[in-house]
């Protein structure tokens, strides 16, 4: 191999990375460019009043109380369903499922359910929730039909956390003579405890984001006071968002930005939780 | 003690079956309830109807050819942009960027995975699509490029963190193989690990593909919505509509039972089925993958 040869490669090499890194950069910077204009443009509409008034003037001015209550409602209450569901159906996929036809099937149902667009589970929650079970546009529809478009991640981040547990832990237990639950409750599910609820919080950040699952089955486009029942409908952040940029004319730039800055906030805090978690529990592990 | 603890495992381990059997139950229930709604569209639409260019339910017609036109060209021009930088961003994080930068890299992308839509749709509104129609001189900013381009985000993370699970996978034997070889860093990554995780890449460009044709919000904030049966690259200057955008902006209008209602029911059909066979080619894709990873390596 003579020089010129290799450092034409090298030279290859030098142009190939420039290239990687200027679209890595590409991808990144605009994420950070979008957080820090959010930010400028939404903090100064930021206040007391804003955070706990009532909007008013036709959501011309006025706080956004009730889109706020209304994600946390729609939040816990999506967690209430999909949170016991999602973990025990990853613990039967990690701890009892065998390799069979069965178990295939239920690993293409998750990937399927993952894959659905939101629009369509909201149109599956208005069929089945709204219509059928008559709860009407409601904070336990909209839940519900959140919580099912959440399960398949928290089933398949729960299930990888599990697997994560040596099996020789299981397998100690198990001999000193405790059961199969036994085992899972005191030995498996501590250990993989942070993995767990690292999928939690990122499949409810997802489902606090969203927009389209609660169009037709939770969203009030304006409530003059807070729900008070899981059959009340709901104001959410998203929506009030969607709503007031696209529906009032003449909606004050100002509120926009607040509304989309308190979302971000709300979502990002969860999601920066997440990470933390995961981070800290890695560094902790010990085997 | 022990019968207690036995009787207490007779109780549990239903529960946790039927916890596990949910996840069929769910898909079963979702496919049920689109078709008990949509499949009567078949009898009260005729096919040429449905199956024409003209959707304007006003007057009674259904054609949802443009909205299928109008999801493909939307998802086209998302991939354009979003295939070469995501896969570009994994192989630099995976491949190429120190510890440090990938340790900031990584939560970074991730974040932009729970960015809200509907946030990208308002920027996209306030200052993507004015930015566009002065750029290149258009009628209007919100057109099939806007939703392209925010598209193209809301599909960069999933390209990426899949794809660099890919390209961490390939064995690290086969990198060292080739640096002793003789071969660059560069030939290496080019030659070597790139076509070793060639179907997860594939994997994660279908998961791409799918999050941009399910995409609601966004695309509806941005794209105009006039639905037009786009015939070339060049309606992508132009407003169109998607499947998706057509089902979220007109549900809340139409009356429980009547045509239009079955109508959007249909459009979600052909939505699932859509999704599904994206997710059964890539699970497939990554099935075969870690099969030929293990026949190698044993």
């Amino acid at each position: 191999m003579n020089k010129s040869n290799s450092s034409t490669r090298l030279a290859y090499q030098k142009i190939g990375y420039g290239f990687l890194t200027v679209m890595a950069f590409l991808t990144v910077i605009p994420i950070v460019l979008v957080l820090l204009y959010i930010l400028k443009q939404g903090l100064p509409a930021i206040s007391w009043e804003f955070l706990t008034g009532f909007p008013s003037d036709g959501m011309k001015a006025g706080g956004i109380l009730p889109a706020i209550v209304g994600t946390i409602y729609l939040t816990i209450g999506t967690a209430i369903f999909a949170v016991p569901l999602g973990i025990g159906a990853a613990i039967y996929l990690s701890e009892y499922a065998g390799d069979n036809k069965l178990t295939r099937a239920i690993r293409i149902s998750i990937i399927n359910l993952a894959g659905i667009p939101s629009v369509v589970y909201g149109l599956f929650g208005l069929g089945l929730f709204v219509i059928f079970m008559k709860f009407g546009t409601s904070i336990l529809a909209g839940s519900l039909t959140l919580g099912i478009m959440t399960i398949p991640v928290i089933i398949s981040t729960a299930e990888e956390a599990l697997r994560s547990v040596p099996q020789s832990f299981r397998i100690v237990s198990i001999s000193l003579g405790a059961t199969r639950w036994q085992t899972i409750r005191r030995i498996v599910l501590p250990q993989a405890v942070s993995g767990i609820l690292t999928g939690v919080i990122l499949g409810l950040e997802r489902a606090a984001g969203e927009t389209a699952p609660i169009l037709f089955t939770a969203a009030a486009f304006f409530l003059p006071r807070l729900p008070t029942s899981p059959f009340d409908a709901t104001m959410a952040l998203p929506y009030h968002l969607f709503v007031i940029s696209t529906q009032v004319p003449g909606m004050p730039i100002e509120i926009q930005y607040g509304t989309a800055l308190v979302l971000i906030f709300f979502v990002l805090t969860m999601n920066i939780f997440a990470t933390v978690i995961r981070s800290r529990a890695r560094a902790r592990r010990q085997w | 003690m022990k019968t207690s603890n036995t009787k207490y495992e007779f109780i549990i381990t239903p529960i946790i079956k039927a916890m596990g059997f949910s996840a069929i139950l769910f898909v079963v229930l979702i496919f049920y309830f689109l078709i008990s709604e949509g499949i009567v569209t078949l009898k009260e639409v005729p096919l040429k109807n449905l199956f024409s260019t003209r959707w304007y339910p006003i007057e009674d017609y259904y054609g949802i050819l443009p909205l299928l036109g109008g999801s493909l060209i939307v998802t086209l021009g998302a991939m354009l942009v979003a295939v070469p930088v995501g896969v570009c961003t994994a192989i630099y994080i995976s491949e190429i960027s120190p510890g440090r930068t990938r340790e900031i890299l990584k939560p970074l992308v991730e974040m932009l995975g729970g960015f809200p839509s509907v946030v990208l749709g308002f920027l996209g509104i306030l200052i993507l699509s004015p930015y566009l129609r002065i750029l290149m001189n258009l009628s209007t900013g919100l057109t099939a490029l806007a939703g392209s381009l925010l598209l193209a985000g809301i599909a960069l993370p999933t390209i990426v963190s899949i794809s660099e699970d890919a390209l961490d996978a390939v064995p690290r034997s086969y990198r060292d193989a080739s640096l002793a070889l003789g071969a660059t860093d560069w030939q290496t990554i080019w030659y070597v690990t790139l076509p070793a995780a060639r179907s997860g890449v594939l994997t994660a460009i279908m998961l791409g593909i799918g999050r941009a044709v399910g995409e609601t919000i966004a695309v509806m904030m941005v794209t105009g919505n006039a639905p037009v049966l786009p015939t070339g690259l060049r309606y992508l200057f132009m407003p169109v509509r998607t499947m998706t955008a057509t089902i979220a902006a007109e549900m809340g209008e139409v009356a429980e039972g009547s045509t239009h209602y079955h109508v959007l029911f249909f459009i979600g059909i052909v939505l699932f089925l859509i999704s599904l066979i994206i997710n059964v080619t890539a699970s497939a894709l990554a099935i075969r993958s870690r099969k030929r990873a293990e026949r190698i390596l044993s």
